[in-house]
């Protein structure tokens, strides 16, 4: 059915369908209305969940830790210094194997404060072993967190998984939402079979002790494993909702007039919309230009985006958070995939820092500029110097 | 991309020709504030600045701290060295500060949210320590930055974005709950208790070791409205009929249900050795010298 709705309530209509065990939440701009629309839906008896209003993010993550361990089925929410708050447990519930799922409404980082988009946020949980993927509008905020739970859950996976979505830009905004029915998302989720779970009393386990240096490498091994199993689940997930949805959802990415395109920009989240808008515009000039849209940043797809990208003349890879001293994380990604490969001219666009708008205007400055594109530049879009 | 710089605005008029009273203490360039029409932070502001002027304090002596939420604007609106930190870490900014310049009058100014959830551990810690700082905390029962969650003051049965058919936790009371952790100076009073809340500030501020003053204050945007408690005046003639003044009671015995009398005044003030003094006692025996 296709509804007027924002980002949030998007993700929350998705939640309210899974349905899940618990919810543990804390309220931080600009996320704090998913678990409103939440625990209106808790509150009214449409769902069965325990909804914890916890007293920090900390809090949250750690009662989904507990939750999830005893076995049950958990979603979560949070935004910027929510996330960061909650990074030290999301490293614990990523070595767990504990498939949570968590909505982040993308927020830039402290300081100074600020409480508009950017992916400093996303950025910060880079390497904690959770699945990041980065939705372009509500409607793939909706479609992701359905399939974020298929992929967690896979027995090869078992991993939290982060579904992005760009604070204010997708969370505050209205857009059109197609939802599946309640009984097509039931069936498209499945029950949750818990492995090991806490609560299974006749066979006690031991969860979270000691791996000293004789068993704490194996283990980081077999988490890497479980990351490296992803790309196949997600496919196989992401072929399974668009034949119920009728959503063409194939691939890691989103390649948008990729094919013969000469100058390309990659990019994540909403700013991939505006991106459409201008490659559309410069087609009818007749400029050879495209769009690569990253869906899944964890684990980041290095093979599949680099046949993608190669034999490009020019790309502008576009982060929207900076690695301090060095280039934006999305750059290096893509870069380090082309080692011992030849590659096109790659250049690096911090764009949006703390919401700065990213106007049509600036998406053609970034296919002009690389006309004239020094390999290895780091060149800033949007910012007064 | 044009070039905007922040212009400087003059300070507000209250009547044509008149000037804010407390402007020497106030950034009045961020002027107008944020808050509702009918919020009580305007009120805990000016009693404070009134504290401090009244007490002649030198600006220069004082810094304010305060945490995320409406309250954590406090930080940005007064003309001090202040410092608006991340959710739920005003304490242990403030503690650092008072270390590291201990002449310095430190107070946190901010909101029960910050204080008690996020930032709850920090507080026994603080007060467990007799850190010498002075802890203001603005009390409307629930999130009002966030739109109006249920928080650790929420009562039972309050109505909150998160608990829309009523809250069932149990609340912190706040002054026993400062009292049993170590707190020599304790408070609480209401927005209506203007001069006295005052008094009681000029009164923490001059007393060595945790001071907690708790000021329950209108939130007639968020928890007022969903608990239908009316307007901001509502709100002071509530106060003005349910709060009874008494000093000395036990904090234990003080707790704040809606619809029922509740107690405002001092609760505690005894001296013990601070933070500080006991560090400086401890380097003195140690090394014979002064910390």
């Amino acid at each position: 059915m296709k509804k007027v709705m924002t980002g949030h309530k998007a993700v929350a209509e998705a939640m309210r369908q899974i349905e899940p065990d618990v919810v543990a939440v804390y309220p931080i701009t600009p996320q704090s209305e998913i678990a409103e629309y939440y625990a209106q839906y808790v509150a009214d008896g449409i769902v069965r969940t325990e909804l914890v209003p916890v007293e920090s993010e900390h809090s949250a993550m750690s009662a989904c830790v507990g939750a999830a361990a005893a076995g049950a089925r958990v979603i979560t929410a949070t935004a910027s210094q929510g996330l960061a708050l909650m990074v030290e447990i999301l490293y614990i519930a990523a070595s767990m194997r504990l498939p949570i799922v968590m909505a982040l409404a993308n927020r830039a980082l402290s300081g100074p404060i600020n409480i508009h988009c950017d992916h400093s946020d996303a950025y910060l949980a880079r390497d904690s072993g959770a699945v990041q993927i980065f939705a372009e509008s509500a409607q793939e905020a909706y479609d992701y967190m359905l399939m974020a739970q298929r992929i967690a859950e896979h027995k090869n996976v078992r991993l939290p998984v982060i579904v992005n979505l760009d604070g204010f830009t997708l969370t505050h905004s209205s857009q059109v939402v197609e939802t599946l029915s309640d009984e097509v998302v039931k069936g498209f989720v499945g029950d949750y079979e818990p492995f090991y779970p806490l609560l299974d009393v006749d066979n006690p386990t031991v969860w979270g002790p000691f791996a000293m240096p004789d068993y704490y490498f194996e283990l980081k091994r077999a988490q890497q494993a479980g990351m490296e199993a992803v790309p196949e689940v997600f496919l196989g997930v992401q072929g399974e909702y668009s034949k119920l949805s009728g959503r063409n959802y194939k691939g890691f990415f989103e390649a948008y007039k990729l094919d013969d395109a000469e100058r390309v920009i990659v990019v994540m989240g909403s700013t991939a919309g505006t991106a459409k808008v201008v490659v559309n515009e410069l087609r009818e000039k007749g400029e050879r230009v495209g769009l690569l849209k990253v869906w899944l940043w964890r684990p980041f797809p290095r093979k599949e985006i680099a046949d993608a990208l190669a034999g490009k003349k020019a790309v502008a890879i576009m982060d929207r958070a900076i690695s301090f001293g060095n280039m934006g994380a999305l750059y290096l990604d893509i870069t380090s995939a082309f080692a011992g490969r030849e590659g096109p001219v790659f250049v690096n666009y911090i764009y949006g820092l703390g919401g700065r708008d990213v106007p049509a205007e600036h998406i053609v400055q970034v296919f002009e500029g690389l006309k004239d594109a020094e390999p290895g530049e780091l060149r800033y879009i949007g910012l007064r110097e | 991309m044009p070039i905007v710089k922040p212009k400087p605005k003059p300070a507000p008029e209250v009547l044509p020709g008149v000037r804010h009273p407390l402007e020497k203490y106030l950034r009045t360039e961020r002027l107008p504030h944020i808050w509702c029409s009918g919020c009580g932070l305007g009120i805990a502001l000016s009693s404070f600045l009134y504290a401090l002027e009244e007490l002649e304090i030198d600006p220069d002596s004082v810094a304010v701290v305060s945490g995320i939420g409406c309250a954590g604007r406090f930080a940005g609106y007064v003309r001090l060295d202040s410092y608006h930190t991340t959710h739920g870490r005003a304490i242990p900014f403030a503690t650092g500060l008072k270390l590291a310049k201990p002449d310095l009058n430190v107070v946190v100014f901010s909101g029960d949210g910050d204080l008690f959830a996020i930032g709850g551990n920090h507080f026994i810690h603080a007060a467990r320590r007799n850190v010498d700082i002075t802890v203001l905390c603005v009390n409307n029962f629930n999130y009002g930055m966030t739109g109006g969650q249920v928080g650790p003051t929420t009562p039972i049965e309050g109505r909150t974005t998160t608990t829309p058919y009523g809250n069932f936790e149990h609340p912190f009371n706040l002054v026993y709950l400062a009292a049993s952790a170590g707190a020599t100076y304790v408070a609480r009073w209401t927005t209506l208790h203007a001069r006295r809340l005052k008094e009681s500030i000029k009164e923490a501020l001059q007393h060595p070791g945790f001071n907690f003053i708790e000021i329950i204050s209108p939130c007639p945007t968020n928890f007022g409205r969903r608990n239908r408690l009316g307007d901001a005046l509502d709100e002071m003639r509530y106060y003005a009929e349910k709060a009874m003044i008494r000093h000395g009671v036990d904090p234990a015995e003080a707790e704040v249900v809606p619809g029922k009398e509740f107690i405002v005044g001092k609760f505690l003030e005894v001296r013990k050795p601070t933070y500080y003094e006991l560090y400086r006692r401890k380097v003195e025996e140690l090394f014979g010298r002064d910390a």
